[in-house]
């Protein structure tokens, strides 16, 4: 989980940067980005296999956009320091709660319900809620106001 | 039983589903990956092309491409950062953040009074927190919100992370959840 920035070549920061949205649906789609970065469609591969292990690249693939499918919700329990871990673990079982952090604030157990509609998230949230003892904040997304253009490297 | 209909939804069938379920962890890092998706869903190649292409252009798909992970690229500090926008600004407000290249998310959320009085979420990643809150006064000068409430939440430990589970994969008695990723 090091910083592996210094671990990239040229061709590795490319690959990265400007390869975030409008991946080519040709044939031969790392062929194409290897006429365009000069090199051939091997090195293509061998990069992105190479900066996949390394945790660089989580993946090629699609980013949804939210509740086009199924349900979801941003739920927050404000859970007493000493049963914190206790009540993460209650929360982590449930197999429809995804990316389940703690952050600083009285409200420090913060994560995401998803289920195919609202009913099935609620039916989680009363669950939730009763095998904690904690009344959980229930922020679904009203309006999505990200143009996902991809993570620039380059400000940084 | 194709369609799923709800107000913000848009028509995805069954083989859009089982095309977006395939390319969850990514597409296969092989010289015809929409090929090989084909032959393992038992489409043509140009139908998983132009069934991505639809997606795509009906935004359910909102980005294709290169999904990186910031922590590795060495963002090793994020914040939700929370406000207060008055209701009659919060599209205006939520709209500039979003074009910020260091926000990574811009939700209108609602506020749940008294507990909770805040309404735009964003999250914003940066080298260490001091970059974070430097970004957050950014935001702040540049939209002009003096004055306006905020909170900012680091995170502190990962209890959970992974791609969501709709549970809506179900078919033929399979219980099964489909994960896509979300970020």
């Amino acid at each position: 989980m090091s910083n592996v920035m210094p671990l990239l070549s040229e061709i590795d920061r490319r690959l990265l940067d400007e390869y975030q949205r409008d991946f080519p649906l040709s044939e031969r789609p790392f062929a194409d980005i290897a006429t365009e970065l000069g090199v051939d469609e091997a090195k293509v591969l061998e990069r992105f296999g190479y900066l996949k292990r390394l945790g660089a690249l989580s993946r090629v693939g699609a980013v949804l956009r939210p509740n086009r499918v199924g349900a979801s919700t941003l739920a927050a329990l404000a859970v007493p320091a000493e049963r914190l871990e206790e009540v993460a673990a209650l929360v982590n079982a449930f197999p429809e709660v995804n990316h389940n952090y703690e952050r600083e604030h009285a409200y420090n157990l913060w994560f995401v319900v998803t289920a195919s509609d609202q009913d099935g998230v609620q039916r989680v949230l009363r669950r939730i809620a009763a095998a904690t003892g904690l009344e959980p904040l229930d922020l679904p997304m009203l309006e999505d106001y990200f143009i996902d253009l991809g993570f620039s490297l380059r400000w940084i | 039983m194709d369609m799923i209909n709800h107000e913000q939804r848009v028509d995805i069938d069954v083989h859009d589903m089982r095309l977006l379920e395939a390319i969850q962890d990514g597409l296969p890092l092989v010289p015809r990956p929409y090929a090989e998706l084909a032959q393992q869903l038992g489409m043509g190649e140009r139908e998983v092309t132009a069934r991505l292409s639809l997606l795509q252009m009906k935004g359910v798909i909102k980005r294709f491409g290169v999904v990186v992970r910031h922590h590795e690229l060495g963002y090793r500090a994020n914040a939700m950062v929370v406000w207060d926008i008055p209701d009659q600004q919060v599209e205006t407000i939520g709209a500039l953040f979003g074009a910020f290249p260091f926000v990574t998310l811009c939700y209108r959320r609602p506020r749940r009074l008294p507990v909770w009085p805040y309404n735009l979420f964003t999250m914003i990643h940066g080298r260490d927190r001091d970059e974070v809150l430097l970004r957050v006064r950014e935001l702040v000068a540049a939209c002009g919100l003096d004055g306006v409430t905020y909170d900012v939440l680091f995170s502190r430990r990962r209890f959970k992370q992974r791609g969501a589970h709709y549970g809506i994969g179900a078919r033929d008695g399979d219980p099964r959840s489909q994960r896509f990723g979300i970020s």
